[in-house]
This record gives structure tokens, sequence and C-alpha cells, in this order.
């Protein structure tokens, strides 16, 4: 096991274009499931590549296990990585898919299948041994791809959106699979994705990407309740955070802390009009979106969740609240996060 | 595709024989003409004794057969037509492997380099032997100048490329080579490009190098292309006269013969068109089997 760290990591694919990734600082944690998390193009998989050793850096530095691996190629880095696609070998079996990294590595023969079967069990494919990959499902697909990470035992997993070719349900089940996974080995893992979902469930922390600059890295809870820059709040969340732009600052509130003012007991709160445009229902809950109505945010599009209770009308106007301690500011135009202040919204 | 069907259908449903029968008719009859007559004709040839310039005609059954079997050139001429074939394939195969590799990667200059890589294939096959006839030349030969030059020979000791057995079948093989690579390296390089990157690069994790990689993923991903470039490959070397007989026309002493071109000598330079039909009849089995083996291919391709 091994921790990974970049140094101002950099990757500038055409020169005088912006960078792809841009300075780069991050340190994972022993034994820690790390997620970069951003919109496509946020230079997210550019940089699992470069720590992958099939990308190389513009500038900056990778660290594996405190060596630098800037020049080592990637079966010198010692690390496993599954592709969005897994990039099974489809001409070999599930079996020899598997032994690949032990006889490229040269790994004693007599240990393969001894390895083999162990990396299958764990993954529950003992019985595809002998298959073809075009014989199976994405969900098998997935876990073969997994078996053949795992089998030669690396110091960091890198997984590059592994789950985004299941289909919804299945991406559920693999979702847990893969989080139990992680528990059973606790090799350092680092995945890719651009479903906030997946990266709130399954990260220990995440790092959000945005045009390969790195906006924050913390714990979902951290990520989630205490964005740093109007980036993370609208990213992360859904239906994302209502901005309110107001004197030089912006206010952001979550769609499920935005209720009805007779709902709000709890210290002191800021109240709206709402007026409803439209309703949306979830099942479990309700998505209303609508404008605010009066003082100095008239006319601004929020969006409101709240859970089944009340019937709303189309048209009406409502009394609504947010609790102040729920009242996230940014600034207007760093759009970064500054302390809470007084403000008048008559 | 579906409306245009159903379109032809409600047009042609009382007629479809009649319309199906006018949509083949110009391929059977292309085939029957230019294939189909020539062939039976030469199957009727070759149980006679046809000569150029006679009239007569009887039947003489297995005669050509047996006296060309005997004959020291066909069995020269058979023998050399497989060690053509066998080793332009073999060359040409480690050759455009090497070039589609090369040409794989972005450089500067890629498209005009594929391009001036195609250009053998591209021109007519008369005009590049011809052209290669003058570079191998006895006298004119400008490899042999450029030997003399850099003192690898003696003026008077230069090798004569066409004119020593071993090195003009040597000659034959190389211009062979030099035709199909192109045609080899373009149909390898789609191969090659169709792998998903993902691939060697999850085979560069799993800590194979550039052999491993090659010999265990690339080419046996590619292998139903690869034996689509072989067989192509073989046909074109093992029908192919026209470098043979511009080259060397078969010399010396019949050491580059070939069956084609000997049936050409055989049939119509020397009037005994019987022989020469029943010389080229030894390619049809050699020809059913690839064709075989092609379709093969054809089939495993698509039902993957």
């Amino acid at each position: 096991m091994a921790v990974v760290e970049t140094r101002d990591l950099t990757k500038v694919f055409k020169e005088g274009q912006l960078g792809a990734v841009n300075n780069v600082n991050l340190e994972t944690r022993e034994g820690e499931f790390l997620v970069f998390l951003g919109p496509s193009g946020s230079g997210k998989t550019t940089l699992l590549r470069m720590i992958a050793g099939l990308e190389t850096p513009t500038a900056g530095e990778i660290l594996i296990g405190g060596r630098v691996v800037n020049n080592l190629t990637p079966r010198e880095r010692r690390i496993a990585m599954v592709f969005q696609s897994y990039a099974l070998y489809p001409h070999l079996t599930v079996y020899k898919n598997i032994a690949f990294p032990l006889k490229a590595q040269s790994v004693p023969k007599k240990l393969h299948k001894e390895k083999v079967e162990w990396a299958a069990s764990l993954l529950g494919i003992g019985a595809l041994l002998q298959r073809k990959p075009r014989e199976l499902s994405g969900g098998e697909r997935q876990r073969v791809a997994l078996a053949r990470a795992i089998v030669r035992e690396p110091s960091v997993f890198l997984l590059d959106e592994p789950l985004s070719n299941l289909d919804a349900k299945l991406r559920l089940s693999a979702r847990e699979e893969l989080e139990r996974f992680h528990r059973r080995v606790g090799t350092t893992t680092i995945y890719v994705t651009h479903d906030q979902v997946e990266a709130m469930a399954m990260g220990d922390r995440i790092m959000v990407l945005n045009h390969g600059v790195v906006r924050q890295i913390g714990t979902p809870k951290e990520v989630y309740d205490d964005p740093a820059d109007t980036f993370v709040a609208t990213f992360l969340g859904s239906p994302p955070m209502n901005l309110i732009e107001n004197q030089d600052v912006i206010v952001g509130f979550r769609p499920e802390h935005f209720r009805l003012a007779q709902e709000v007991k709890d210290g002191s709160k800021v109240t709206f009009k709402f007026r409803v445009d439209n309703v949306e229902y979830l099942g479990a809950e309700f998505i209303l979106s609508g404008c605010l109505a009066g003082g100095k945010a008239d006319g601004k599009k929020v969006i409101a969740r709240l859970l089944l209770g009340q019937s709303f009308e189309v048209g009406t106007i409502y009394d609504f609240a947010v609790p102040e301690h729920h009242l996230k500011f940014f600034g207007r135009t760093s759009e970064k996060r500054v302390g809470p202040r007084p403000l008048t919204w008559q | 595709m579906a409306v245009a069907g159903a379109k032809i259908k409600s047009i042609g449903a009382a007629q479809s024989p009649l319309l199906g029968f006018a949509m083949f008719g110009p391929a059977i009859l292309y085939i029957l003409l230019v294939i189909g007559a020539p062939f039976v004709l030469a199957v009727f040839y070759a149980f006679s004794d046809a000569r150029i310039g006679s009239t007569s005609l009887h039947y003489v059954g297995l005669e050509n057969f047996r006296s060309i079997l005997q004959s020291p050139s066909f069995r020269k001429a058979l023998w050399n037509s497989v060690v053509f074939t066998i080793s332009a394939q073999i060359i040409v195969m480690v050759c455009a492997n090497i070039l589609s590799i090369a040409l794989e990667k972005k450089f500067r200059g890629r498209g005009l380099v594929r391009f001036l890589i195609l250009l053998p294939w591209v021109a007519p096959v008369s005009l590049g032997t011809i052209g290669w006839k003058w570079i191998l030349d006895s006298i004119y030969s400008v490899i042999t100048w450029v030997l003399i030059w850099a003192h690898v020979f003696k003026p008077y000791s230069a090798p004569m490329w066409l004119g020593e057995p071993k090195l003009a079948m040597a000659s034959v093989i190389l211009v062979h080579c030099w035709r199909l690579i192109p045609f080899s390296t373009v149909i390898l390089l789609a191969g090659r490009t169709a792998i998903p990157k993902e691939i060697p690069e999850a085979a560069a994790i799993d800590g194979a190098g550039f052999w491993r990689t090659l010999f265990q993923i690339n080419l046996p991903m590619m292998l139903p292309i690869l034996s689509v470039a072989v067989l192509f490959g073989t046909i074109f070397t093992f029908t192919d006269m026209t470098v043979v007989y511009i080259l060397t026309a078969g010399g010396p002493y019949d050491s580059t013969q070939t069956l084609p071109s000997l049936a050409f000598a055989t049939g119509i330079q020397g009037s005994d068109l019987a022989a020469g039909a029943a010389i080229s009849l030894f390619l049809v089995p050699v020809l059913v089997a690839i064709a075989y083996l092609m379709l093969r291919v054809a089939h495993r391709t698509e039902v993957n």
C-alpha cells in the first residue's frame, strides 16, 4: 500500500492553451478511497492517467510511496487501473485475462493458478474462468477487470468511471460491491467519476475539479455542507444550491433548507415570498421550482425540495423561509466562500 | 434501408422474379463471360491437343498432364511459385507490421509518408516492374553503381542481379514484396487502429513490454484482418506473371519460372495451348483452398 502525492502537477496538451490539469497538489491517505469529481473536461481523467503513467506531465511531480515516479513506466509504478471500458483482452479467456499481469511481471508460473483463483473468488467469478469477455454481462466484465487489477496486489488502485457503462440498477449493486471490496482489500484507491451521487456515497474524501483546477478537497460532508466556492456548491447536490446575489455577496441555500415559513421554527430565519411555477412529484418528495416575489430578490428563480405532506398550487405565492445558519455566503466576484454577514432582503 | 426496401417491394411485388433476375443478370453475365467461359475452355483444352495455328482438335485424355508432370521445367515452376509466395508473404508481413506500427503514431508529414508508401500499390505493376528491371539491369543498375562507388565490388566482378539463378530469385521476391507491402500495410494499419487504445494501455499497466503487447495482445486481436492480408497477398503473388515475365522472363535457365509464366511461355509463346492450359489448371486447387479459407475468416468475423 502506498500514498499518492502530486506536486504542482500540470498538463498542457497544446502550447499556449489552457492546461487540462493545472498545479494540482494532492496527497492521499493510506488506504483511502479518494474520488476525483468533476464535469466532463475537468481534467480528472487526465490527472488519473498521469498518475498511472499513461500521460506525461508538462510540469510537476508525482510521488507514489514517497518516490518520484515521473520517469517510471506504468509497469514500474506498481499500480493497477480499471478502465471505463474495462479494456479486457477480447481474445483471451477470463482466466488468461486475470493471469496476464502475473505473466507480464514474471510471477513464477506455478503461483498463477492459485492467485487467479484467489482473485476470482474474491469477486465471485470463479465459475466464469473459461469464458471469453464477449460472453459476459456488463457487471461480470467489471468484476473481471477488478480481478485483473487486484491479482498482483498493487500498491494503488486507479478506477476510471468503472460504473458508467452499467445500467442504473446494476450500477447501484456494483457500487456497493466496490465499497465492500475496498473495505476488504484496503488498498489506496483513486476513483474518477462525474456522478456526484457515486462520489458522495463511496468517497472517504472527494476532490472536486473544474477546468483542471482543484476547487475543494474534503469529506463528502465537508464539500456538501461547506462548499468552498459557487462551483462546488452548484455541482454537488441535486437539484443544485440556490444562489442569489445580494449587495456584494452571493447567498446560497440548499433546496431542502428552503421550506414553508411555518415549518422553520428553530432560531432566526430569512423569509421569502415564493411563487410556485412548477411542481414535480418524485414519489418521496416534491421538487418545486418558481420565483421569489417582492423584495430585493424579486423574480429570482429558486428550487425547493420538500417531503410530501402538503399540496401546492402552481401560480400561488407561499411564505417560505431558510434558517439563517443554512445560508452560505460567497464573494460576488471571487465566487469563493466568505464569512456570514447581516443582509437586508426587503 | 427499411423504407427503400418496402418501396421496392410495393413496386416489384408482382414481377419480383423478373426484377431479381434483372438485378442479378449483369453479375452472372460478367462471371460467365470473363471467368466461366475461359475456365471451361482451359479445362477443355487441357484434355485436347490444341495448338496455335492448327484447326484440328482431338481428345487426348490425361496425356498433357502426364507429360508436364514429367517435365523438369514444370516441377521447377511449381516449386518456385510456392517459394516465391511463401517467402514474399513472410517478408511482407514483417515489414508491413513494422510500417503499420510506425505509421500509427502521429508525426509531422505522416500523411505524405503514408501517400508515398501507398504509391507502389497504386502504380501499374508493369510500369513498376520495368523500373525495377532498369534498377537491376546488368549494365545500368544504380544499385551496382552505388556498390562499386562504395568499393563493395570491383567493376568487373559486380553481381548480375537478374543473371544468376539465386540473385534472380531474390530479385523477383524483392519486387513482389515492394509491390505488396503497401497493400498489407494499409490493411494492418486499419486493423491496428481498430484496437481500442485502452487495451494496449491496460497491457502497459499490467506490466507488458513492447514485444509482449505486440505478440500476445495486438497481433492476436488483429488475426482476422491479418489473415485477410495474407490470403490476398498469396493470391496476388501466386497468380502473378507480370513481375517474372518482365524482370527475367523465367530465366536464367527456368530458375525463376512460375506456374503462370510457364503456362504463358508454353501455351502462347510455345504454341502448345493444351499444355499451357493444363499447367494453369494446377493453380486451381491452391486458389480454391485460399478462397475457402477467406470465406471462413469472413464468416468468423461476421459472427463475432
